[in-house]
C-alpha cells in the first residue's frame, strides 16, 4: 500500500472522482497551472483541462457564487478557498445560499459542493493564514462540516463528500499537511461522514479531538498513560453530521471529557459538545468537563505556541480532570 | 504662519501642478449609451432587429395585464392581512417580460425578487403563486420562504433570496456549467440598480467577461432601492457603462417599451450564444409604488418625480400601440381585463382551499438530503410540546 501525505490523499480523492464522475469541477485561486498554494490540486489540469480545473479571478464570493449556479445546473464543483482564513468574503454565499437553497426552495434545488480550505495555525502564519472558523458553519443549519487529521481519512472523507448530496465544508489540517503520512490504499474507497473514530481505548478520561489537534491529543493521551492516566480519544473526524452515540457511549464509559480545539473558546465547537455530554451523560459525570482552545483572541504570531492547545496543556487538563 | 493652498492655482495646475484634464463630461455617457426605444409618441413601432409575431405581443400584454392587476390586488390582500408581505412591479411590467419572453425555453432564469411574472410566464400556476404568498400547504416551497421568494424548477426559474446581487455570479456559474458541456443554454439573471453597489454585481460581472459566460445581467432600474435614489448609489450617470470596465458589452434600454425590451433581449441572448460573451442590460424604468408592502413611498419620494412617469405607463403605451395596428380595440381591451379579474379571483379562491399551514414536519425538510439526527430529534420534541401545550403553534400565547 503507498504511503501518502494529506496533500497527495486529497490530490488523488480529487482525482479518482473526476475520472468517475464528468460533472466534478475544481475551481479557485491558483489551482490550475500551479497545482495551488498548497499544491493540492497539482496536475490535474494536465489531466482534465483547463475547463474542469479552473483558475478563477481572486474573489471568494465569486468563487462560491458561480459554484453555486455550476451546482444548480448539475456539475459538481468542488471549490477551494486557499485559506480558511480568505472564506468570510464568501461568507453570505455559503450561509444565505448554499446552505439555504434546498429548504427555500422547498427541495426543488440543491447545491451540493465541496468547499475545501486550508486551515489551523502552527505555521507562523499570523491571523489571516492560522484561524479555524469551522464553528460558523456548523452554526449554519444545511451545510456539513468535516476535518480529517490523516491521509487515510482525508481520501476516504473526500470522496464521501464529493458524492454527497449536501453542500459539505472540507477543513483540511495544513499544519500537518505534509508531516502526517500513512498507508493509503490504491483505488475509491469512502469513509462515511457522521462517524468518529475511537483511535485509543481507555478508561478514565475521553478525549474529543479533530483535524491537527488530534496529533497534541494523541502525544497528550500517550504522556497520560506513561503517567497512569488511561485515555480514550476519540477523532470527531465530522462535525456536522456528529457521532453523539460515540461520544456518549464513551464518556459514559470514562464519566470524564476533554475536549481540545484550536479555535477561540467562547461559542467554539467545544461548547456545543460540552452541552451534548451534560445532557446525555449528565448522571455518569465524575468531573466537569474541560475545554482545552485557543484563546479569545485574533490569531497571534509570535506567541501562536502559546496560543495552541498544544500536548502539554492538554496533560495538565487531564491530569485535573482525573484529580477532581 | 501656515501656508494655504492656492486653491486657485489647484483647480487650474491639479495638486501636482500638471496641467488638469478636461473634467469629465457626464453626458458623454448617455450619448455612447444612448437610450433604445421602439415605441414612439404616437403609438407607432420603429425598426427592430427581430419583430415579435402580433400573437406574442398579444399574450404578453395580456401577461402584462396580468401582472399589473395581480400587484394591486395582492397589495389589497395584505392590507386585510391575508397575506404577510408582498413586493410588486407595478411600471416595469414591459422590463419583466420583455426580457424573459426573449429567452429560450431552455434558458434559466436567476431572479431577483421583482419578477414574479417571469415565473408566471415560465409556466407557474397562478394558484401555485398564490399558495406560495399564503405560505400555506400548496406552496412548492413548504412556506419556508417569505411571500415573494418563490422557485419554480420546471420552468427553469431559480430561488429567491432577498441578499441583494447573490444571484448574479450564480447566474454566470450556470451559463459557465452550460458552456463546459457543449449546452445552447443562456442565464439570464434581473438585478435592481441598488444591486450595482453590492460585491457580488462586480464580482459577476468580472467572472462573466473573463470567462465570456453566456449570459444576459439585467438591471431594472427603477429609479429607487427604497428610499435612496440612484445618484446616492452611483456616481455613474448610466448604469450600462459599468460594462466597459469588465470589458463586456452594455446597452441601454427603455425599460417601459415593450417591442425595445424584448428586441435588446434577443440581441444579448443571440450575442451570448454565439460566444461573443455577456451583456449588461439596463432597462431604464421607475417604480412607481412603494418598495413592497412594507413602506410608504410618500415619507421619502417628492409625488411630482412619479407624475411624468405615469404617461410613460408600459401599459398604456402597448395598448396604443396595439389600437393603432388593430390588434387590440377598447371593447377587446375591457373584455381581457374581466378575464384577467376572473383568473386571479379563481386562483385565489383555488389558493386558499388549501390547509392553512404545511405538515409539521415540513419544518425539517429539505434542510439536508435527509434529515440529521437533530432534526429527528427536534421534530419528536416539537411534537411533545404542542402535545402538552398546543399554544405552541400560536404567535401570542
Amino acid at each position: 500500500m503507498p504511503t501518502m501525505n494529506v496533500i497527495q490523499a486529497v490530490n488523488d480523492a480529487l482525482r479518482l472522482e473526476m475520472r468517475r464522475d464528468p460533472s466534478v469541477v475544481v475551481l479557485g485561486e491558483d489551482v490550475g497551472k500551479f497545482g495551488g498554494v498548497f499544491r493540492a490540486t497539482q496536475g490535474l489540469q494536465d489531466e482534465f483541462g483547463a475547463d474542469r480545473v479552473i483558475d478563477t479571478p481572486l474573489a471568494e464570493s465569486g468563487i462560491i457564487g458561480t459554484a453555486v449556479g455550476m451546482a444548480l445546473y448539475g456539475m459538481r464543483p468542488v471549490p477551494e478557498i486557499q485559506f480558511a482564513d480568505f472564506i468570510f468574503p464568501a461568507f453570505d454565499q455559503i450561509v444565505s445560499e448554499v446552505a439555504k437553497y434546498r429548504y427555500r426552495s422547498g427541495g426543488q434545488y440543491a447545491c451540493p459542493m465541496v468547499i475545501r480550505t486550508p486551515y489551523g495555525g502552527g505555521i507562523r502564519g499570523g491571523h489571516y493564514h492560522s484561524q479555524s472558523p469551522e464553528a460558523h458553519f456548523i452554526h449554519t443549519a444545511g451545510l456539513k462540516v468535516v476535518v480529517p487529521s490523516n491521509p487515510y481519512d482525508a481520501k476516504g472523507l473526500l470522496i464521501s463528500a464529493i458524492q454527497d448530496p449536501d453542500p459539505v465544508l472540507f477543513f483540511e489540517p495544513k499544519r500537518v499537511y505534509r508531516a502526517a503520512k500513512g498507508e493509503v490504499p490504491e483505488g475509491a474507497y469512502t469513509v462515511p461522514l457522521g462517524q468518529a473514530k475511537v483511535t485509543r481505548e481507555g478508561s478514565q478520561v475521553t478525549v474529543l479531538a479533530w483535524g491537527a489537534m488530534w496529533h497534541e491529543a494523541d502525544q497528550a493521551v500517550r504522556e497520560a498513560a506513561a503517567a497512569g492516566i488511561d485515555c480514550e480519544l476519540l477523532d470527531l473526524r465530522s462535525l456536522q453530521p456528529l457521532d453523539v452515540d460515540a461520544i456518549a457511549a464513551s464518556v459514559n464509559k470514562t464519566g470524564r471529557a476533554v475536549i481540545v480545539h484550536e479555535a477561540p473558546r467562547t461559542c467554539g465547537f467545544g461548547a456545543e459538545l460540552s452541552a451534548l455530554i451534560q445532557e446525555r451523560c449528565f448522571l455518569r459525570l465524575e468531573a466537569p468537563i474541560a475545554r482545552v482552545t485557543g484563546f479569545d483572541t485574533p490569531f497571534p504570531y509570535t506567541l501562536e505556541n502559546e496560543y495552541l492547545p498544544r500536548a502539554p496543556r492538554i496533560l495538565k487538563a487531564l491530569r485535573e480532570v482525573v484529580a477532581f | 504662519m501656515r501656508k494655504v493652498h492656492d486653491l486657485t492655482t489647484a483647480k487650474r495646475k491639479g495638486w501636482n501642478g500638471e496641467p488638469r484634464p478636461e473634467p469629465l463630461d457626464p453626458s458623454r455617457w448617455e450619448r455612447e449609451f444612448p437610450i433604445h426605444r421602439v415605441l414612439q409618441e404616437d403609438g407607432s413601432a420603429g425598426p427592430t432587429v427581430e419583430p415579435i409575431p402580433d400573437a406574442e405581443i398579444l399574450r404578453l400584454y395580456r401577461f402584462m395585464v396580468l401582472g399589473r392587476q395581480l400587484d394591486e390586488r395582492m397589495v389589497k390582500l395584505q392590507r386585510q392581512g391575508r397575506i404577510g408581505f408582498y413586493i410588486g412591479s407595478i411600471g416595469e411590467e414591459a422590463t419583466v417580460f420583455g426580457t424573459a419572453a426573449a429567452m429560450e425555453e431552455r434558458d434559466w432564469i436567476f431572479p431577483c425578487y421583482r419578477e414574479h411574472g417571469a415565473a408566471l410566464l415560465r409556466g407557474m400556476p397562478l394558484p401555485t403563486f398564490l399558495a406560495h404568498l399564503l405560505g400555506n400547504a400548496g406552496d412548492p416551497m413548504q412556506g419556508h420562504q417569505m411571500p415573494c421568494h418563490e422557485a419554480w424548477k420546471p420552468g427553469r426559474y431559480t430561488s429567491i433570496s432577498s441578499p441583494i446581487a447573490t444571484e448574479v455570479p450564480q447566474a454566470v456559474g450556470a451559463a459557465w456549467a452550460a458552456r463546459i458541456r457543449g449546452d445552447d443554454m443562456v442565464a439570464l439573471t434581473y438585478f435592481g440598480e441598488g444591486a450595482t453597489s453590492a460585491n457580488d454585481f462586480h464580482t459577476g460581472l468580472n467572472f462573466a467577461g473573463v470567462r465570456k459566460a453566456p449570459v444576459v445581467l439585467v438591471c431594472r432600474n427603477n429609479g429607487w432601492a427604497i428610499s435612496v435614489p440612484l445618484e446616492r448609489q452611483t456616481a455613474s450617470p448610466t448604469i450600462a457603462q459599468k460594462a466597459i470596465a469588465y470589458g463586456i458589452h452594455g446597452e441601454r434600454v427603455d425599460g417601459n417599451d415593450l417591442l425595445a425590451v424584448h428586441d435588446a433581449a434577443r440581441r444579448a441572448r443571440a450575442r451570448a450564444a454565439a460566444g461573443e460573451g455577456p451583456t449588461l442590460l439596463e432597462c431604464v424604468t421607475y417604480r412607481m409604488e412603494g418598495h413592497s408592502t412594507s413602506d410608504d413611498p410618500r415619507a421619502y419620494r417628492p409625488a411630482e418625480l412619479v407624475e411624468p412617469w405615469r404617461r410613460k405607463d408600459p401599459i398604456q403605451r402597448l395598448e396604443k400601440h396595439l389600437f393603432r395596428r388593430g390588434l387590440l380595440a377598447e371593447e377587446s381591451r375591457a373584455r381581457l381585463a374581466e378575464e384577467v379579474k376572473a383568473e386571479i379571483g379563481r386562483a385565489l379562491a383555488e389558493a386558499e382551499a388549501f390547509d392553512a399551514k404545511p405538515p409539521l414536519e415540513t419544518l425539517f425538510e429539505n434542510v439536508y438530503a435527509e434529515p440529521l439526527r437533530q432534526q429527528r430529534e427536534q421534530l419528536e420534541e416539537l411534537r411533545a410540546a404542542l402535545a402538552a401545550d398546543p399554544r405552541v403553534a400560536r404567535a401570542r400565547g
